[in-house]
């Protein structure tokens, strides 16, 4: 009889057995009430069970059997052969498993028992199967891809950050933005980030930073670190598509480096950390910003100053090109022509001057021959009348009249004494 | 044109580079160039005023949608 008739039998067997209420219980009942005990627990229909694989035994039958344990405590297990097939890999002992099924009781063996219908290695648990069918799904669709990525802002005003209020990612972005990019303004949406209710809160604080005006330039979307669960808000559907249709560009920094969520593939940019996601919505911190405007400061000098250069150079250029052409120039060879004349007339008037002085003094010296002085030193007299006319002609004398001799050293007076002959004495 | 002091940083640092390129690369007359640097040094200044003055502000958005000022430690 296989194991799944048996069950079947006493199933059968136990329903009848109900009809009767005896004070001295048989093992069976007893064990028929403690099976109705527990599969009436919902807590025990469908649950995962981590623990370490013992005992394992796989017979004929290609049902397997195996206990789980932990550090205190044992769980008899069983996977019928109908579930094998889904194992992805062989099972040993001390392996270290997750396995899903339901609590019940093994009423031969008096044994309660996982009934299991999956099994994986730990680790590679449900919640990574989920993140990587959701993950295809939504690449399938686009949505990661690399061309609706956006630009980030190089100078970013008005910054969103959806985090939690009270975490440490939102210190440090604080921190961050504070220390590197003072001139923005930082509109905070608190949201919860993890549990059941985070997705719902994410994708409603991305809204309402996405409806503010004037809109913002970035959106940061982050969380500190934690363990997969913790962040496994960042991996729901819903906010990953308001992640890829915001309208404004976001950041996302989930976690620590090595995490990588769904929001992440969503976002424009992802940042390994909160930190860094502020660092890139702030690619130019303060320093260099001062440096740039200095830099722009004297760029503008230099510009200034150079064409400043450049007109003094063509304007030079310029005069330089009306002085050859200037009427100054024609002046100035004119007003050479004039003193060259002047000259001339100077040397000419001196040389004239020279002979006249000459000539002058050659007059000079005949007339000295012409002095009477000089004629009455040889001898000669001037006799005058008393009118004192110049008597010159012997005629002009007249017996009786009075004459004046002028000799070279003195004068006297004479009488005409008779009249005047011809002959000269 | 807006009025140098009242522009924002990202503004005014715009304005700036596109001025220093304009008179770096461009021929213009005399009398605009000067009002081109005259513009670009104002700007100068008004962007070093605003990164000493800079103090990054936060605010929170409250659930009834209200934006108050985020005061954190």
């Amino acid at each position: 009889m296989t194991a799944a008739a048996r069950w079947s039998i006493l199933h059968a067997t136990m329903n009848q057995m109900t009809l009767f209420s005896a004070r001295h219980w048989t093992v069976t009942e007893v064990t028929r009430q403690v099976r109705a005990a527990l599969e009436k627990d919902e807590n025990l229909r469908d649950v995962w069970v981590e623990g370490e694989v013992s005992n394992f035994s796989q017979p004929r039958s290609g049902h397997l059997y195996f206990t789980l344990k932990d550090e205190s405590a044992a769980l008899r297990c069983v996977m019928w052969r109908s579930n094998v097939s889904r194992l992805s890999m062989p099972l040993r002992d001390g392996m270290a498993v997750e396995a899903h099924g339901h609590i019940s009781v093994y009423d031969a063996g008096g044994q309660y028992q996982l009934y299991v219908d999956d099994l994986r290695p730990l680790g590679a648990g449900s919640l990574y199967q989920e993140f990587l069918r959701l993950k295809d799904a939504l690449e399938a669709e686009g949505l990661f891809d690399e061309a609706r990525k956006r630009p980030l802002p190089q100078l970013p005003r008005r910054i969103g950050i959806v985090t939690s209020a009270t975490g440490a990612a939102l210190r440090d972005m604080l921190h961050t933005l504070r220390r590197r990019y003072p001139l923005a303004e930082v509109f905070l949406a608190p949201s919860l980030v993890q549990g059941e209710d985070a997705p719902a809160a994410l994708v409603h604080a991305l809204h309402r930073l996405a409806a503010l005006t004037p809109p913002l330039d970035v959106i940061l979307l982050a969380r500190g670190g934690g363990s997969i669960e913790d962040l496994w808000a960042f991996n729901d559907e819903a906010l990953v598509r308001a992640v890829a249709e915001s309208p404004v560009p976001v950041i996302s920094g989930v976690g620590h480096e090595t995490d990588f969520t769904l929001a992440d593939f969503a976002a424009d940019v992802r940042a390994p950390t909160p930190t860094a996601a502020a660092e890139l919505a702030s690619p130019i911190p303060l320093e260099e910003l001062r440096l740039y405007v200095a830099k722009s400061q004297e760029r503008l000098d230099a510009a200034m100053r150079s064409r400043f250069d450049a007109w003094r150079v063509s304007l030079a250029s310029l005069r330089d090109r009306l002085r050859v052409v200037s009427p100054i120039r024609r002046i100035e060879r004119e007003r050479q022509r004039v003193d060259d004349l002047l000259r001339r007339v100077e040397f000419s008037v001196r040389n004239r001057l020279n002979l006249v002085a000459a000539e002058a003094a050659s007059l000079q010296k005949r007339l000295n021959a012409l002095n009477p002085a000089a004629v009455l030193a040889r001898g000669y007299a001037i006799v005058t009348r008393e009118d004192g006319a110049l008597l010159a002609s012997a005629k002009d004398a007249a017996p009786g009249d009075s004459l004046s001799v002028q000799l070279h050293d003195g004068a006297f007076r004479a009488r005409v004494e008779d009249s005047p002959s011809e002959e000269i004495v | 044109m807006k009025k140098v002091e009242n522009l924002s940083f990202e503004e005014a640092v715009a304005a700036l580079q596109e001025i220093v390129e304009t008179l770096e690369n461009e021929q213009r007359p005399l009398e605009e160039s000067l009002a081109l640097f005259e513009r670009g040094q104002a700007l100068a200044r008004r962007c070093m005023a605003l990164l000493d003055a800079a103090e990054l502000k936060v605010r929170q958005l409250t659930e009834d949608g209200e934006i108050t000022d985020f005061l954190d430690a």
